[in-house]
This record gives C-alpha cells, sequence and structure tokens, in this order.
C-alpha cells in the first residue's frame, strides 16, 4: 500500500510542481493580504475547483486570518489542504469485488464520454486486479468506434488478460451478455465491461446502456454490480454534468479519473463529488499498465497546496 | 451553480434595468455575476479578466439607448466582443497543392475521427484525393482505426506497421501519397500530453520531416482551465495554424475555445458536432458567441433542417398546409422529419429565448411516440378520413397502439384545431420563410477554397 501511494505521489508531482509555482510566494511564509487571496483564488479556479468549492476554500482561509491576522501563509495553505481534505472526506476507497455467492461474478460497467479513457482504464484495471490475484475476464462492448475491440484485444494479448469481443457493428448488449455468461462458466471473479464512448446529452446512447442493463439481469438481477464513470481530469466544468446526467440515468457507483499525468489537477472531480457524492476509486496517472492508482485524497490535497 | 452560461447571464444582467448611463457602480454587481458564468464555463481565469476589462472599457459612460434596456445593451457588448475575439484571423486552410495537414493534441481529443472528417468534408468541397498516413503507433488499433475510416470515406491510406520510427513513417506517407497522386495529405498523430518532452520531440521531428501547411491542435470542446496551457504548450512546439474544436455536440459551453484562442492567436477552424463522420463543420465565431448567450444557433437549425429534410417531400407539405388538405397521413410524415432533427431539447437549445426553458424532454419524446403509434394504428383511409373514426374504431386504435381512447381523441382533437389554423393562414408567409432559408445557406460557404 505505501508503495502505491508514492506512485500516487510521483504522479502528481508535475502537478504539485505547476500549482507550486503559482503558490510559492504566496506560501513562502509572508503575510496574507488581498493580493495572496487574488493568487490563492487563481491557483484554485485554474486547476478546475470550480467558483463554489474555490469561494468555500478561500472564505475559511480568510475567517482564519480575521482572526489572526498574523497569520503566516504557510498556515493557510495547511488550511487550505485541511479544508479540501474535509471536502473530500469519504470520497476515496476502492470495493472489494468478488463473486456472488452463486457463482455469478462481480461486473463492473465502465462508462463515460468519448475519448475520456475507457479501454485504457479497462485494461489496466484488469492487469492490476489480476496483479492482486483475482481472474478476470474484460468484455469489449464498444462496437462502434472503429477498431474498438481491435484496441482492448491487443491490450488484452499484451496482459495476457480473457476477453470476450464480437465485431464492430455487432450488438454491445449480446456481447456483455455472452461475457457475463463466460465469465459464470469459467469461474471469474470480476467481469469488466468496456463499452462505447456517448456523450450524456444523446438520448439514444443512453438507452442503449440500459439495455446493457437490461440483458445483464438475466443472468443476474443485481448486475451490474458497478457502474463506473471514467472521467478525463482535463476536462472542466462539464465533467460535473455529464456525471449527474449518467448518475441519473444508469446509476453510478464510483468514478475513475483519468489522464492526471499532465498539469491537469482534476479539480472538475471534486465538484462531482460534492454534488453527488460519488466515491473516486481510482485515478490514472499516466499511459503504462501499473499507472492506474487508489485516490487518496489527503495526498491530493496537499499535493494541491504544494505542501509535502 | 452548473448553470449554462446563459442564464447566468440572463440572470445578471436582469439586476440592470432601468438605469440610464452605464457606469462601473451600476455594472459592478452584473459583471460579476458575467465573471462568475465565464469561469463557470470554463473560460480561463486570466482570460475572462481581460474580457471583463475589455467589455468594462467599452461600455463605460454609454448611454442606455433608447427601446433597449441597459442589460439588452451589455449583452450586445459582450456578444460583439466575443464574436470579434473569437472570429480574430483567418480561418480558411494554405492553398498549396497538395495540401499536407498535421494532426496533433492530447490523447482522446478526437484526433484519430477528425482526420476522417476532415478528409471527408474537403473531399466535399472539391479535393479529388484526399490520403491518410496513420503516424499512431502507440495506442493499440489506432491505425486499425484509421484505416477503416479511410476505407470507410475512400481516402488513400498508408501505415507501417512494424517501424517505430515516427518521422519516417512520416516521410515515406508522404512519398506513397504523392505518388497516389493525391492533393490533400492528413497525418494522423498519437495522443501526447504537452509536457511529455520526448513525445514533443517526436512530433517536432515528424513536421520538419513532412513539412505540413497546416499544424492543427485537436482539442476537446469540454477542456478545462487546462486549455491554455497544452494550447500554448503546442504552439510553442510546432507554431499552430489551426484549431479543431470537438465533441460540441454536448452540452459543453465552450469556454475553452476562447481562453484557446485569445492566448494564442490561433484561429478556430472546424468544429465536430457528432459521432458520424458527416458531424462536422466550419467555425462561425457568430455562432458560438450566440449560442454562448443564450440567443440561439437559428442559422444552424436553420442548415440542419435543410440538410436532413426531404426538400420535396417539405414542399408537398407546404403546398398541402396552404390548401388546408392536410391529413393525419402528412402529420406522421412531418413528425418523421423532425425526428431527424435530433433530440427535442438539443433543438429547443437552438432556439432563440428557448435555451433557458425547461421542458420534460423525455415526456415530449414519449408523447411524440405515442402520436405517432396511434396514427400508425389507423388505416390508410382512417388517416386521410379522420371524419370516419366512430367510437369502435377509436377503441380499436386506441387497443392496436396501446393507449386510452381519451388519448385518441385528444390528437383527433388537436388535429382538427391544427387543419382550422392552416386555413386561417391560407396563402400566408411560406414563401418568405423559403427565401429565408436559402440565403442562409449561400452564407453558409466553406472557407479555405
Amino acid at each position: 500500500m505505501f508503495g502505491l501511494f508514492k506512485k500516487f505521489k510521483e504522479g502528481l508531482a508535475k502537478t504539485v510542481a505547476a500549482i507550486t509555482a503559482k503558490t510559492h510566494s504566496l506560501f513562502g511564509g509572508r503575510k496574507i493580504d488581498a493580493s495572496s487571496l487574488e493568487e490563492l483564488e487563481e491557483a484554485l479556479i485554474t486547476a478546475d475547483f470550480g467558483v463554489e468549492t474555490t469561494t468555500e476554500i478561500l472564505s475559511e482561509i480568510k475567517a482564519a486570518y480575521r482572526k489572526d491576522p498574523l497569520l503566516a501563509g504557510k498556515q493557510a495553505a495547511e488550511i487550505g489542504a485541511a479544508v479540501l481534505t474535509r471536502v473530500l472526506a469519504g470520497s476515496a476507497g476502492t470495493p472489494a469485488l468478488c463473486k456472488r455467492p452463486d457463482g455469478t461474478p462481480a461486473v463492473i460497467v465502465m462508462i463515460g464520454v468519448n475519448g475520456s479513457g475507457k479501454t485504457t482504464t479497462t485494461a489496466k484495471l484488469a492487469w492490476a486486479l489480476q496483479e492482486e490475484g483475482k481472474s478476470v475476464l474484460v468484455a469489449a462492448c464498444d462496437t462502434f468506434r472503429a477498431a474498438a475491440v481491435e484496441q482492448l484485444k491487443a491490450w488484452a494479448e499484451r496482459l495476457k488478460l480473457d476477453v470476450v469481443a464480437s465485431h464492430t457493428g455487432a450488438d454491445a448488449a449480446a456481447v456483455a451478455y455472452d461475457a457475463l455468461q463466460a465469465g459464470k462458466s469459467r469461474g471469474k471473479d470480476v467481469v469488466i465491461i468496456d463499452t462505447a464512448g456517448r456523450l450524456h446529452t444523446k438520448t439514444n446512447l443512453m438507452e442503449e446502456l440500459a439495455k446493457i442493463r437490461r440483458v445483464l439481469q438475466k443472468i443476474d438481477p443485481a448486475a451490474p454490480h458497478y457502474a463506473w464513470l471514467v472521467v478525463d481530469g482535463s476536462l472542466g466544468s462539464n465533467s460535473i454534468e455529464q456525471a449527474r446526467v449518467f448518475h441519473q440515468s444508469f446509476g453510478l457507483t464510483g468514478l475513475v479519473v483519468t489522464k492526471l499525468d499532465g498539469t491537469s489537477r482534476g479539480g472538475a472531480v471534486v465538484g462531482i463529488w460534492r454534488s453527488l457524492k460519488i466515491p473516486i476509486h481510482y485515478v490514472g496517472l499516466g499511459e503504462q499498465k501499473e499507472d492506474l492508482q487508489p485516490f487518496d485524497p489527503e495526498a491530493y490535497s496537499r499535493a494541491v497546496f504544494g505542501l509535502e | 451553480m452548473f448553470d449554462s452560461l446563459t442564464e447566468k447571464l440572463s440572470s445578471a444582467l436582469r439586476n440592470l434595468r432601468g438605469v440610464g448611463q452605464l457606469s462601473e457602480a451600476n455594472m459592478e454587481i452584473a459583471l460579476q455575476e458575467v465573471r462568475t458564468a465565464l469561469l463557470s464555463a470554463d473560460v480561463h481565469f486570466r482570460v475572462t479578466r481581460e474580457f471583463i476589462e475589455r467589455v468594462k472599457a467599452k461600455a463605460v459612460g454609454q448611454e442606455v439607448l433608447k427601446g433597449v434596456n441597459p442589460g439588452q445593451q451589455i449583452v450586445k457588448i459582450i456578444n460583439d466582443e466575443l464574436v470579434s475575439l473569437l472570429g480574430e484571423g483567418t480561418n480558411t486552410l494554405s492553398g498549396s497543392r497538395p495540401l499536407k495537414i498535421l494532426m496533433v493534441g492530447l490523447h482522446g481529443s478526437g484526433k484519430t475521427t477528425s482526420t476522417a472528417k476532415l478528409g471527408r468534408l474537403l473531399k466535399k468541397k472539391g479535393f479529388a484525393k484526399p490520403f491518410a498516413v496513420a503516424c499512431d503507433i502507440y495506442r493499440p488499433a489506432a491505425i486499425d482505426q484509421l484505416e477503416i475510416l479511410s476505407k470507410q470515406e475512400d481516402l488513400g491510406f498508408y501505415a507501417d506497421r512494424v517501424s517505430r520510427d515516427v518521422p519516417a513513417i512520416g516521410a515515406a506517407g508522404l512519398a506513397a501519397a504523392q505518388t497516389a497522386g493525391a492533393d490533400l495529405i492528413l497525418f494522423d498523430t498519437a495522443g501526447r500530453l504537452q509536457i511529455d518532452a520526448d513525445l514533443i520531440e517526436e512530433v517536432k521531428k515528424l513536421s520538419a520531416r513532412v513539412q505540413p501547411d497546416e499544424i492543427i491542435l485537436v482539442a476537446d470542446g469540454a477542456l478545462g482551465q487546462e486549455a491554455v496551457n497544452v494550447a500554448k504548450a503546442f504552439h510553442d512546439a510546432l507554431k499552430l495554424t489551426g484549431l479543431i474544436l470537438t465533441k460540441l455536440d454536448g452540452d459543453a459551453r465552450g469556454g475553452a475555445a476562447l481562453s484557446i484562442k485569445s492566448i494564442t492567436g490561433v484561429p478556430i477552424k472546424f468544429v465536430g458536432t457528432g459521432e458520424k463522420t458527416a458531424d462536422f463543420d466550419v467555425f462561425y465565431p457568430d455562432r458560438l458567441a450566440s449560442r454562448i448567450l443564450g440567443m440561439g444557433d437559428v442559422v444552424s437549425l436553420v442548415e440542419k433542417a435543410a440538410e436532413v429534410i426531404d426538400q420535396k417531400e417539405a414542399e408537398k407539405l407546404a403546398e398541402k398546409m396552404k390548401k388546408a388538405d392536410f391529413t393525419l397521413e402528412d402529420f406522421l410524415a412531418q413528425m418523421q422529419q423532425i425526428k431527424k432533427l435530433g433530440s427535442l431539447g438539443g433543438i429547443m437549445g437552438m432556439m432563440p429565448g428557448m435555451s433557458g426553458m425547461k421542458i420534460d424532454e423525455d415526456a415530449a419524446e414519449t408523447g411524440m411516440k405515442r402520436t405517432e403509434a396511434i396514427i400508425l394504428s389507423m388505416t390508410y383511409q382512417e388517416r386521410r378520413k379522420p371524419a370516419v373514426l366512430n367510437g369502435s374504431r377509436r377503441l380499436r386504435i386506441a387497443n392496436g397502439a396501446g393507449v386510452k381512447v381519451v388519448e385518441v381523441n385528444q390528437l383527433l382533437k388537436q388535429f382538427q384545431q391544427m387543419q382550422e389554423m392552416m386555413k386561417m393562414m391560407r396563402g400566408g408567409g411560406g414563401k418568405k420563410m423559403m427565401r429565408q432559408m436559402e440565403q442562409m445557406q449561400r452564407q453558409g460557404k466553406i472557407p479555405g477554397r
């Protein structure tokens, strides 16, 4: 677990570098004044925290400052990190994925908008679970995008994953059904279903997701047991809208935030957590198979404010 | 918190009624709201600040015009500023032949799809032999994806599935395209982080080898504050000539576009608006600005209508409406055409004054489906002459459509009212509307050719 924690920190290193560059003058021991508060606001807004979360953190810092005008900048950063950690309390944790009592594998459906990183995340997650000693099957249910099936198959070959796939244009729900059936008869612990990217505004495509659910429920009325939204960490406030709509129509149980290895700070996820309370299971910190890591709110919060 | 920019602006400007002259003081609250709105729409922090300053400078001291409320006047100023900012620079493509275009961007921004879409669009606009070169050797099956799309759109295609030398692949692709007599050569590259020094170096080398006429950054329309850093780094490394904004069929307000444009000055050239390769269009600054400001996107709606609605069918319908011999069959056809325009919510979003309105889209769509089912449960004779519909026929139809008889009666009543309205409008302004539609279509000519 400590190894993972280290990896999480490493991945966020660039993020930290970017934000400390902005906040360095602020937290270097100088006292807080109007201009340093504005710098702090800029740092938070440009991390995609959104106006509401930013305002909340700022007002806490201001309140502490009013009580003690000599409050040094370093303490403000601690306050900021504490506020953010508190906002994110309860957001972390990964579910224990195991077989149902009747032998049905735990089913995770990966959903999200186009290009958020569902296929890559499916592969990385399957690999991580296999490393934990679980047996996993992945299902290539993105039958819409050209070569999406081949993409998952290539990953499966590279990482030695068991895969159920059909061809582009096939009925996604049928592939999902086959996969769960195969997973059950092969005694798998987990079946991960990769789906096609869809914008949350497309009613007909949301309908396809509902169909996948209906079909899976023929095998297990409780399936899919998990529905994870894959969110691109470099997107802004629209991720919150995405999460809201996917949650409304499909019922999300968790989030995976991808592409946090860039300079993006993925602050919009904080907005998702605040408004929907959907836990953040994993973050994607790179292109390698091991770059999917459990989310750590405290490390994240402290990183955001440039604290070790 | 997450209302659209449109709604935010409307509510901010409502506070500005009954003011004689715009001043810093009376605009302050409104501009504060505008700031929040822009930030919530993902416009970059600094860009927002500059933009507000520009608007303030323009507005302060202006007399409020007669017949206009101060809110409308500010909207006009903001709109003009937005249009000029978004539209600065040329959105035409280089005139070189063959035209070489290098597509770059982050992971998952839509480069491969946009490559195929651009090839298709330019082919329609007169390029005889477009050609795609696959330079993404990293993402599994990326080459397959481009190959399938190229085949589908009838573009020439080159890939090397063995080599790991991207600049050399690009050069070989260029040679292959030239041999094939291509007049348009598109280079699709791998997604890369702007801070990944090795991969940025690689694409710089590729660019040096193939000497593109256009280097286009493909960016997700929902990008957050990071859009600025991404665009700036790519621009510094490669000297971008244009931008493609993707996934605009979602409900992101596209604040990233404003950020990228004002920080780099790189013109926005095209937009991706859907899953199909045909869902791709030239960028119109006024449309994006109007959409942001909630003035609707009538032009897009009209064009979309012109595209999907069968012209002959529409004329036939218009003729029938004029003569008021519009039957339930025609009503059904009309409904089916509306459905082709997309979701009702999408259509409403494009209409002026409607974007703030909340409709229960699902209920409306279900309503349409039920109406369709009712009409489809009628015989042809019944559709043409609803007068024959007695009680037992209505019961049969209700059973067939799975609805209550009351619903059948309601539909017939509505239909009757419609017919009466048409009789009243007989000879009305139908022609004028057609002319306007044609005019707008003519203005929508693609630049770059």
